[in-house]
């Protein structure tokens, strides 16, 4: 008779999920999952509505990265106009940068809140610290003077996501061919200098290596745990520009191997051609996977992580995280780093990363162009379109199909959380295995060993499960005649 | 002692044993006014609004201590609470059961956000037969595997989806409502600073928001 253990639900991450692990009678892991228990169905009530509705409905897919749901389908919509990179068409300029601002101003915001509020806690109490101590409120309790740092530096990402977009969350900034509004200079400055109760960009760049050193800190103390723990080997995918440098607005996909050598490259406007994705029973999230390897050989990671591996370098307008990323990469050596909790590490670097892309892009005299949007004639209307771009969690797509009446006849949606369901589960297996395994007694300690491998790619199930419904999250263990041994519901 | 577990079907994590919090640190929490926290079928936007309070949060965690929410890792509530804050409309039966949680357990339940206060985005699907919908995402989808037998996902882990996408009020009695999509930080501290104080809520428009 084993057991089955559950996870219900797994906390410290964006929507709902559940972790199920099974063990036989001799306490060996049979089975781990993580399932994903919610559903909502964006793709098929998006159809009949106006094509420029697609990216204001649709970004609320996601709270937290609601500017890449809005640029990747601002992207599609570029394309349905005939204004868009698959006609060849570049964006001007002052669009093209105003939207970059908002994009990086969205993944500072968006890695400070998963990094600071959601892992840290871990880094510095412990996986097996008092559950009630390892969140927000125990930080505010050990150190309220690093807390409000992270207050600050937070505030100051949603500053610059409110000065794009208007409102912090879900407004409206690109429209079909470009954007809605540029970026006066006193907007530039107040970002730029700061002003009472906001940061300027020279305390942001500041606090960003303060975050980075405490995840250099905690590795120091803790290397043999830190670089042990889930190490799972997988293909890594970001879009990169002409010199193979990440580029999170735009460019071509690469997908790298353990040597970073390219073993795909793609625009992705044929991504029909190399992914499908596969469905399971007991998740809604799907598996996306490359067609020609299958589904194990051609499973990827995207996000941080992935990215530090595939970009060849940082280029030289962002010296502090260009340093940053060499120190990660010669860690292992120029090899593709596979080790879970260097994901942290990575998002940590791409935090430093975006602070010093910000305070180049708003001293680029563009941003006050005057040029705001393409405005194509209708006959250039294709009536489909293809954005991706690189959200905090990784690749993200938005294919859309409309009509000549301009309605939505189809949307598809690839999210980062989804391309990593395969790799988030062998993590999930690789971590019960490690910590669960073989064990008399289980504590929660132990359990919580499971999330801290999920939160490492700060998962979000509330984008996951666009297709409709809710996301939990249960770990179960199954024995060798597929009985539920062990489960875990958090 | 830990618990015993192998002739359980099923354990929860919560259920095993775990770390205690410091007896001094716990006593100073149990002074303050517990606040509960959950995300239904929603975006998490409203969950990150109330870290839109920015400064005020700080301020805030001065008087409340806060229980089960997806910020921590109580996984339920553990005492009774004088607030509940809910984000997210209800579309799964599990949705259901923690909204009654949640009631039966918190004086005051607040309806946080769109979605919670009349279904939002997620309602959208309310137009649509929920078997559209799966087909759609699971069967129909461009990226749907090439020569193989398609699934909609259907398993005792997962719960099942509701056909329609319910505002919480429509389920349980909720007392305050905070309208936006998402409501401003400024809005939830008003909200939560009046309740907290005693005081009678009091929404100015100004800071009142519908969009």
């Amino acid at each position: 008779m084993g057991k089955k253990l559950v996870i219900d639900p797994v906390t410290r991450i964006e929507g709902h999920g559940r972790v199920t692990v099974h063990l036989d009678e001799d306490n060996r892991v049979i089975d781990a999952k993580l399932h994903v228990v919610e559903f909502r169905g964006f793709e098929k009530f998006i159809q009949g509505h106006p094509y420029w509705e697609a990216p204001v409905l649709l970004q609320r897919v996601c709270g937290i990265c609601f500017v890449s749901h809005h640029l990747a389908g601002a992207k599609a919509l570029d394309d349905i106009i005939g204004a868009g990179y698959s006609t060849g068409v570049q964006m001007l300029p002052t669009a093209e940068k105003v939207r970059r601002l908002g994009h990086y101003g969205q993944q500072l915001q968006s890695h400070v809140t998963a990094y600071f509020y959601l892992i840290v806690p871990e880094m510095l109490f412990g996986m097996d610290a008092p559950p009630e101590q390892r969140n927000v409120l125990g930080l505010v309790e050990a150190n309220p003077d690093l807390i409000k740092r992270v207050v600050a530096l937070r505030k100051w990402g949603q500053e610059v996501i409110k000065t794009v977009f208007g409102k912090r969350m879900h407004g409206i900034s690109s429209i079909p061919g470009g954007v809605n509004k540029g970026i006066s200079i006193a907007e530039r400055n107040r970002l730029l200098n700061g002003e009472k109760g906001l940061l300027s960009i020279g305390q942001v760049i500041d606090y960003a290596q303060d975050g980075l050193r405490l995840f250099h800190e905690f590795h120091e103390k803790h290397r043999k745990q830190v670089d042990g723990f889930a190490e799972v080997p997988a293909l890594n995918m970001s879009l990169v520009d002409d010199n193979g440098n990440v580029d999170y607005y735009h460019g071509r996909l690469r997908i790298v191997n353990k040597n970073r050598e390219t073993v795909f490259e793609l625009d992705y406007h044929d991504y029909l051609d190399y992914f499908a994705e596969a469905t399971e029973k007991w998740s809604y999230m799907k598996f996306p996977y490359l067609k020609k390897l299958g589904r194990e050989a051609g499973a990827v990671r995207v996000g941080p992580l992935a990215r530090v591996n595939v970009t060849k370098s940082y280029g030289g307008s962002t010296p502090l995280a260009q340093a940053a990323l060499e120190r990660f990469q010669a860690y292992t050596n120029g090899k593709a780093n596979d080790m879970t909790l260097h994901t942290n590490w990575a998002r940590a670097i791409e935090i430093l990363h975006s602070a010093e892309l910000i305070k180049a892009l708003l001293n680029d005299p563009d941003l006050q162009g005057e040029q705001l949007t393409l405005e194509p004639p209708e006959s250039a209307w294709t009536g489909k379109g293809v954005g991706v771009v690189e959200a905090p969690r990784g690749t993200l797509l938005h294919h859309y199909q409309a009509n000549e009446e301009g309605a939505i006849t189809s949307a598809n949606l690839v999210v980062a959380t989804t391309q990593n369901n395969t790799v988030i589960n062998r993590t999930v297996r690789a971590v019960a295995e490690e910590y669960l395994g073989g064990q008399a007694e289980i504590t929660e300690g132990m359990m919580n060993a499971v999330e801290v491998g999920i939160r490492a790619y700060d998962p979000c199930l509330s984008c996951a499960t666009h297709a409709m419904g809710q996301m939990p999250l249960v770990v179960s263990v199954h024995d060798a005649q597929g009985r539920v041994v062990d489960e875990r519901v958090r | 002692m830990p618990v015993n577990i192998s002739d359980k079907r099923e354990t929860a994590s919560h259920e095993l044993p775990a770390t205690p919090l410091d007896p001094s640190v716990r006593a100073a929490r149990d002074e303050k006014i517990q606040i509960a926290m959950i995300a239904l079928c929603g975006c998490w936007g409203c969950t990150l609004s109330f870290l839109d309070m920015d400064e005020n949060l700080l301020r805030l965690l001065d008087k409340v201590n806060i229980t089960r929410s997806s910020l921590t890792d109580i996984k339920r509530i553990p005492h009774r609470c004088a607030i509940g804050f809910v984000e997210g409309g209800v579309a799964s039966e599990e949705n259901i059961e923690i909204l009654e949680h949640y009631r039966k357990n918190c004086d005051i339940l607040i309806s946080a956000g769109a979605c919670a206060v009349w279904g939002g985005v997620p309602a959208m699907r309310n137009v649509v037969p929920l078997e559209a919908c799966f087909r759609e995402a699971y069967l129909d989808g461009p990226t749907a595997e090439p020569g193989v037998q398609p699934v909609i996902p259907y398993h005792p882990d997962i719960p099942r989806i509701t056909t329609r996408v319910y505002p919480c009020h429509e389920v349980v009695k909720m007392d305050y409502f905070i309208p936006g999509c998402p409501p401003d930080g400024a809005a939830i501290f008003q909200v939560l600073d009046d309740l907290v104080n005693g005081r009678e809520v009091a929404l100015p428009g100004t800071i009142n928001h519908y969009d």
